[in-house]
């Protein structure tokens, strides 16, 4: 895959005897003990990891773990101690203060868990703020801050202080000031931390909307652990600085690495937390619908398929043909896909929990088509794949769950 | 007695550096008061030169548009008054001694209280200086600045600048560091350069405590009115220090009143201007 974002052994050591801390680091020495003996405290050891381009990365850990410390590295508000971070393939670590702020202006940007809006900006002018910074005129500021503000829904706060919106409103902002100037990587510390759950639930599933348009790369963190699995493409654990597992959610749960990672994922099973956005694939078989039968035909032949997804133009879901029902159409010499396609096969949304989706793909006959609000086709979730995830899970004890999980 | 044995010959000492302070920077004395001088020369002569009504109507309505209809009027009735009592010219001069104090202190005291905010070792330094600058009593900046500098009106803004400049320098220090650590953060992390998060960040949020400061400034520059008369300030200050020799107690209040007007319309001005600040600002 494409990866975009390669961290290599990226340490963090605070403190004056930062060298000494290096040395004992790199001797084997624990936190605790090189706290003690130095008085330099590790925020981050040896981090190294690839993020792909277009995937949202999770780094989940418990406070003071080292992750608002590591993802500071990676745009150097926060310098590391050793250790190399690059972008593409420009090293960053390497840039000098001009090249550094170039990258921030440009390809990075941040969201932060307290929001770090201007008060005394304006909403436009707080979104603006990227482009303000890299000398865009004024007229053509506003009119990007408008576009993003209409996308995140906030068209009508143009103009009001930010002390006048509420946390989740602030926190659009905060979204929409990091993704006004186009970045390649959005840094997000613990974005949605400091709302109420239910405002969070909509903010994850508005940054999921947004990541289906936009396909940004993001490193995400996040101390929870539903966020994480309900968010990250893959995850990296992180306890005392040092990452001790990297996955996608579902190994994450399945095969944890360490006795950390066991205990903290204890007692979660997937069907609870994992959701069709996880198990999803991209359907073998797509056509259009002005392509006609026989394309689906010939679609459905080369993938070994019987059926195939039909979409209009915008890419939302007409429905799905059956191999049978496109023979006899081009027999009958009948060509629109609308006509002859299935329209009640089961569709659900991205953020439907395997849970949910059991019942689902019992009494289905027909592949689980996921898709978006706007009826826009995401992927599709064959029912084996359903059925089989929750043999998998049949190892571990029904009674280690945790009550109200993933609830 | 311990004076016999221990005395630390401490007055001496400054008594000789300050001899040596005259007779080699006689040259920098010398263009720091001709600059001070040209300042006070120019907004006395303005102050001074219009007439009386015009003055007084600017400033009212200056009171009434920052401060509201309240202060404005008590700024016009307050300068009527000052103007009854025959005081109106020395008001004025007392009045151009001030903002040029105030001026000269901002002009100093605000960059260095942002070098202050930058940097932790001239904070620490800077720290005691202020306070003995602020505790020090008054009388005794008159000495120095009568040697280095002499008699008459610029000698006399040196000193009351010298007593009245530290809260300028504290407050905008104060200011710069109390703007939110993650705000600072996310302006560097949308990549601005130092200036631009000083000058479209930090000032603007810190400027309700700067303007606090300028306010604390002008009443200090105030409170030294009638100290400076005493090297030859002239002003209202004169007229109270003259009442005092001769034991004139009507004189006496008169000028006094006077100052408190004028401290009270001062005070109405910047106190609202520090506040209408905290809304907001753009560039
Ligand atoms: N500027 C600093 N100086 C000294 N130690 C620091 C500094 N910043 C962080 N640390 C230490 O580094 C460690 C990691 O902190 P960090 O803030 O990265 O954790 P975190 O995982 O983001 O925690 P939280 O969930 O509370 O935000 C902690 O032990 C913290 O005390
Ligand atoms: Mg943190």
């Amino acid at each position: 895959m494409d990866s975009l974002l390669r961290v290599e052994q990226v340490t963090k050591v605070f403190g004056r005897r930062s060298e000494r801390a290096l040395k004992m680091l790199a001797q084997g020495f624990g936190k605790d003990e090189i706290l003690r003996e130095t008085g330099a405290t590790v925020g981050v050891h040896s981090a190294s990891f690839t993020v792909n381009r277009g995937e949202i990365f999770v780094i989940m850990g418990l406070s003071g773990s080292g992750k608002s410390t590591l993802i500071r590295c990676i745009n150097r508000l926060i310098e590391p101690s050793a250790g190399r971070v690059f972008l593409g393939d420009q090293d960053v670590t390497a840039a000098d203060e001009r090249a550094l702020r170039e990258i921030r202006r440009r390809r990075m940007s941040m969201v932060f868990q307290r929001f770090a809006l201007f008060p005394h900006l304006n909403v436009a002018e707080n979104v603006a703020y990227g482009l303000r910074v890299r000398g865009v005129p004024p007229s053509e500021r506003r009119r990007r801050a408008m576009e993003i503000l209409e996308r995140v829904g906030l068209a009508r706060w143009a103009d009001a202080p930010i002390q006048r919106l509420s946390g989740g409103m602030q926190q659009r902002v905060g979204l929409g000031r990091a993704i006004v100037t186009d970045p390649e990587i959005l840094l997000m510390d613990e974005p949605f931390s400091a709302l109420d759950p239910l405002i969070r639930r909509d903010m994850q599933d508005e940054l999921l909307r947004l990541q289906s348009d936009l396909k940004k790369t993001i490193v995400f963190i996040t101390h929870d652990l539903d966020e994480a699995l309900k968010l990250g493409d893959r995850v990296a654990v992180m306890k005392d600085g040092v990452i001790h597992q990297i996955g996608a959610p579902e190994e994450i749960l399945q095969e944890p690495a360490t006795d950390y990672v066991a205990e903290f994922v204890r007692g979660v099973s997937p069907q609870h937390v994992l959701t069709a956005r996880h198990i999803m694939q991209t359907p073998g078989a797509l056509v259009k619908v002005k392509d006609g039968p026989r394309v689906a035909l010939r679609e459905m032949e080369a993938e070994g398929l019987s059926s195939a997804f039909v979409v209009d133009e915008a890419g939302r879901l007409v429905g799905l043909v059956l191999a049978d029902d496109a023979v006899r159409a081009i027999s009958e010499g009948r060509r629109n896909l609308r006509e002859i396609a299935v329209k009640d096969s089961p569709r659900v949304a991205p953020d439907t929990l395997m849970d949910d989706l059991l019942p689902i793909a019992a009494e289905a006959r027909y592949p689980i088509a996921v898709v978006d609000d706007d009826g826009r086709l995401l992927g599709i979730i064959a029912r084996v794949h359903v059925l089989s995830g929750l043999v998998a899970h049949r190892r571990e004890p029904a009674d280690g769950r945790k009550p109200g999980e993933g609830a | 007695m311990v004076n016999a044995w221990f005395r630390i010959p401490l007055g001496p000492w400054i008594d000789a550096a300050t001899g040596v302070l005259v007779v080699n920077l006689r040259g920098v004395f010398r263009s720091i008061s001709d600059w001070i001088g040209v300042v006070l020369g120019a907004v006395e002569g303005v102050l001074r030169g219009a007439p009386f009504w015009l003055v007084l109507l600017v400033v009212s309505l200056l009171a009434w548009k920052v401060a509201g209809r309240g202060p404005g009027l008590f700024a016009g009735a307050g300068l009527l008054f000052i103007a009854g009592i025959g005081l109106w010219d020395r008001a004025m001069i007392t009045l151009a001694l001030v903002l040029t104090a105030t001026l000269v202190s901002m002009i100093l005291g605000i960059p260095l209280g942002i070098l202050a905010a930058r940097s932790r070792t001239l904070d620490a330094v800077l720290r005691p200086v202020l306070d003995v600058m602020q505790t020090m009593p008054s009388f005794v900046y008159l000495i120095p600045a009568l040697m280095l500098f002499g008699i008459g009106r610029v000698p006399g803004v040196i000193a009351t600048v010298v007593f009245a400049m530290p809260p300028a320098i504290r407050l905008t220090n104060l200011g710069i560091r109390q703007v939110p650590r993650d705000v600072v953060e996310a302006a560097r992390a949308f990549g601005a350069t130092p200036s631009q998060l000083l000058f479209g960040v930090q000032l603007p949020l810190a400027l309700p405590t700067i303007m606090a400061g300028v306010n604390q400034t002008i009443l200090l520059s105030l409170s030294m009115v009638v100290i400076a008369a005493m090297i030859g300030a002239g002003g209202l200050g004169g007229v109270v220090l003259t009442a005092i020799q001769r034991v004139q107690i009507g004189t006496g209040f008169e000028g006094g009143i006077a100052i408190v007007i004028l401290a009270i319309v001062l005070d109405r001005i910047t106190q609202a201007l520090a506040r209408n600040r905290r809304g907001r600002n753009d560039s």
